[in-house]
């Protein structure tokens, strides 16, 4: 789960990390405000939406009167980055900046524990940095038991700085944001660039955070400023029904169990000229009420023309599947054409009951995707 | 022989009285593995189809001298389950259980490698080796003995392989699951060598998908370590970029951990890759 840069520096300032003075603001008027209210003549205008690349689209400037500040959040409010209308600016104090560097910690799958990264290449896309100098990025793996212990923390603030009182403050925002990045089960808290000013202090004036979607049960206030896009939410319905959803764009919607195997699927219809209309994983078992729910999230997508189910049967048996299918179909009227593999135990006698109806059954994926691709190209025609 | 679990295998299940764990208890000791007991805190004294259920990991130990055990409690107390098995003298946790935190596997899985015990999963469907041992939720009629190792990120689509296997007459020494979680426990570096040091295997099938540089890593390691054939099947060549394919670990994010990256990171070491699940056998017939 994504949140705001306004969000994420409140969390920050919660943990003592120093940020700019900043204020959201949601229109011009609030905007002019929000200037009147900020100790400095030079402001900077940021668009608060869940994407990077924000300053290349226009979606950050600098204003240095009043009549600068109207005229960015009016062009900066209602804009769209990415396929994100803004509807949010961060409207902060323009700090001098003398240095910009690199802080961050992820979850490393290689290590298995959450790594510290910093470098002195700050307010650049980090991943390109790490493709062409990977030598400008220092990584610490943390040892979940102790965590950022002093001596670490100063370890990798020296590699940032060399004056000890730079690396003193470097080092209390290093470990803060481990704390904070623990405690709320992130999956990302990043600072880029964190910023050394021309005063001498050390500033987050970006602030980015990402969150473990397995652990929001136990960060209720996290969960609930949780803003999903329209896609997204298909996504989260169908997660509260127990499947996993994807819309992809094609005209052949399959319906799978297991995460694995429906990927398979997509993967074969596109082999085979086809083109998946999503990625859906019923999961292990496939109950009557699960095909229902599941067929009506496939038929609300209006370019899908043919269904594939692709169900192996392991611990559930085909022929409790098959009987769940038929159960479901007689419930679910539709003229979409279905075409269902059944493959594993029981087999034979799942496809034998579904021999006499409308539904066309293959043993084989292979088969079963032949047949939907060209049902589905007869359907163009 | 085979890796990891055989007859010398005592198993324990923790959470034995949940509904999937009594259902999968009676399916592995069905299939003959040596289920000594289960955990469910407060329930010791009670039976799960004729199997002593004890209080704790460490009672369950000392009763019954398991040396493995299987994991079914819900996701928010895995980290604990995962981590009192350790305590207790468990050398092989199992974590079926889907969508435990992340950093609660990190810090359990730290814990585990302390204590010189071995991690497999969470979420994942455990592992089988034929005739002699089931841990986990696959289903046991797919399988049948044989000499070729399997590896996957996935559930299902392992059987879907396996049951390819089976039809063109390739059995298998042992199929491990390590799971679809970012972080996990053992993975394929690991497991690679351990098939590759058994002498019951003779060929290997890697079952890869999107999300991460494991495969490639694994490439890596083909190309220094392993003798023995080695197919892969990757899965989601047509998954979009930053969305998460159902397993939590199946993401491709800023444009890494592709389909593409790693399939080209096979070829590259002379691994055959499928283009779909049943050109597996011909392709590991074509290297044996």
């Amino acid at each position: 789960m994504k949140i705001h840069e306004y969000q994420a520096k409140e969390i920050f300032s919660t943990y003592g990390i120093p940020v700019e003075q900043s204020i959201v603001c949601r229109s011009v008027e609030d905007a002019v405000k929000a200037y009147s209210r900020i100790d400095s003549q030079k402001v900077i205008v940021k668009a608060q939406v869940h994407t990077g690349g924000r300053g290349k689209a226009g979606g950050v400037k600098l204003a240095n009167d009043e009549i600068e500040l109207r005229k960015h959040a009016a062009a900066i409010l209602g804009m769209n980055i990415k396929g994100f209308t803004v509807d949010r600016i961060l409207v902060g104090q323009a700090v001098n900046i003398a240095k910009e560097f690199y802080v961050s910690y992820v979850i490393d799958r290689r290590s298995k524990s959450a790594i510290l990264m910093l470098s002195k290449e700050g307010g650049m896309d980090i991943e390109e940095v790490a493709k062409n100098t990977p030598e400008k990025i220092y990584k610490f793996a943390i040892d979940p038991s102790i965590g950022v212990p002093d001596y670490l923390a100063r370890e990798a603030a020296f590699k940032l700085f060399n004056d000890i009182n730079l690396v003193r403050q470097a080092a209390v925002i290093i470990q803060k944001l481990y704390k904070l990045f623990r405690d709320s089960d992130a999956s990302l808290a990043e600072i880029n660039p964190l910023v050394l000013t021309e005063e001498g202090n050390i500033v987050a004036i970006d602030a980015k955070m990402t969150f473990d979607d397995n652990a929001l049960f136990r960060h209720p206030k996290i969960a609930a400023i949780n803003e999903p896009t329209e896609e997204e939410k298909k996504e989260l319905f169908a997660k509260s029904k127990g499947f996993s959803y994807v819309h992809l764009g094609g005209e052949i919607g399959c319906m799978v169990n297991g995460a694995g195997l429906a990927m398979a699927t997509m993967d074969i219809i596109k082999l085979y000229g086809g083109n998946p209309a999503n990625f859906l994983d019923i999961g292990g078992s496939s109950s009557p009420t699960k095909v229902i729910e599941a067929m009506k999230l496939l038929l609300s997508d209006k370019n899908v023309k043919v269904v594939l189910i692709n169900i192996f049967g392991g611990i559930t048996r085909c022929d409790d599947v098959a009987k769940g299918l038929l159960e479901a179909f007689e419930q679910i009227r539709t003229n979409v054409p279905v075409v269902i593999r059944l493959t594993g135990t029981n087999e034979k006698e799942g496809r034998a009951l579904l021999k006499n109806t409308d539904l066309h059954v293959a043993k084989t994926m292979s088969k079963a995707t032949r047949i939907a691709v060209e049902l589905a190209e007869q359907q163009q025609n | 022989m085979s890796i990891l679990i055989d007859k010398s295998t005592k198993l324990i299940v923790q959470g034995i009285t949940g509904r999937d764990g009594a259902f999968h208890t009676s399916k592995m000791k069905e299939y003959g593995t040596n289920v000594v007991g289960g955990t469910s805190p407060g329930k010791a004294g009670e039976f799960v189809d004729e199997i002593p259920v004890f209080n704790t990991v460490r009672d369950a130990v000392n009763e019954t001298g398991a040396n493995t055990s299987v994991i079914f409690v819900p996701a928010p107390f895995a980290k604990d389950a995962m981590m009192e098995a350790a305590a207790s003298g468990i050398r092989l946790i199992v974590c079926i259980t889907e969508g435990v935190p992340t950093l609660d596997v990190v810090e359990a899985h730290s814990y585990i490698k302390r204590m010189g015990a071995n991690l497999i999963g969470p979420n994942c469907p455990g592992l089988m080796s034929p005739e002699k041992s089931l841990v986990g939720i696959m289903p046991s009629m797919v399988f049948k003995k044989g000499s070729t190792g399997v590896i996957s990120r996935s559930g299902t689509l392992t059987y879907e392989v396996v049951y390819n296997l089976t039809e063109n007459g390739i059995g298998q020494s042992t199929a491990v699951g390590v799971g679809g979680d970012p972080v996990v426990g053992l993975y394929y570096i690991e497991l690679l060598e351990m098939f590759e040091n058994d002498p019951d295997t003779d060929s290997i099938v890697l079952i890869g998908e999107i999300g991460g540089d494991a495969e490639e890593q694994a490439a890596e390691y083909i190309k220094n370590h392993i003798t023995k054939p080695v197919v892969a099947f990757i899965a989601g060549r047509q998954a979009p970029p930053g969305k998460q394919m159902g397993h939590a670990g199946a993401i491709i994010s800023s444009g890494s951990g592709t389909a593409a990256e790693k399939i080209a990171a096979f070829e590259a070491v002379g691994v055959l890759v499928a283009k779909e699940t049943k050109e597996i056998p011909d392709l590991l017939k074509s290297r044996l």
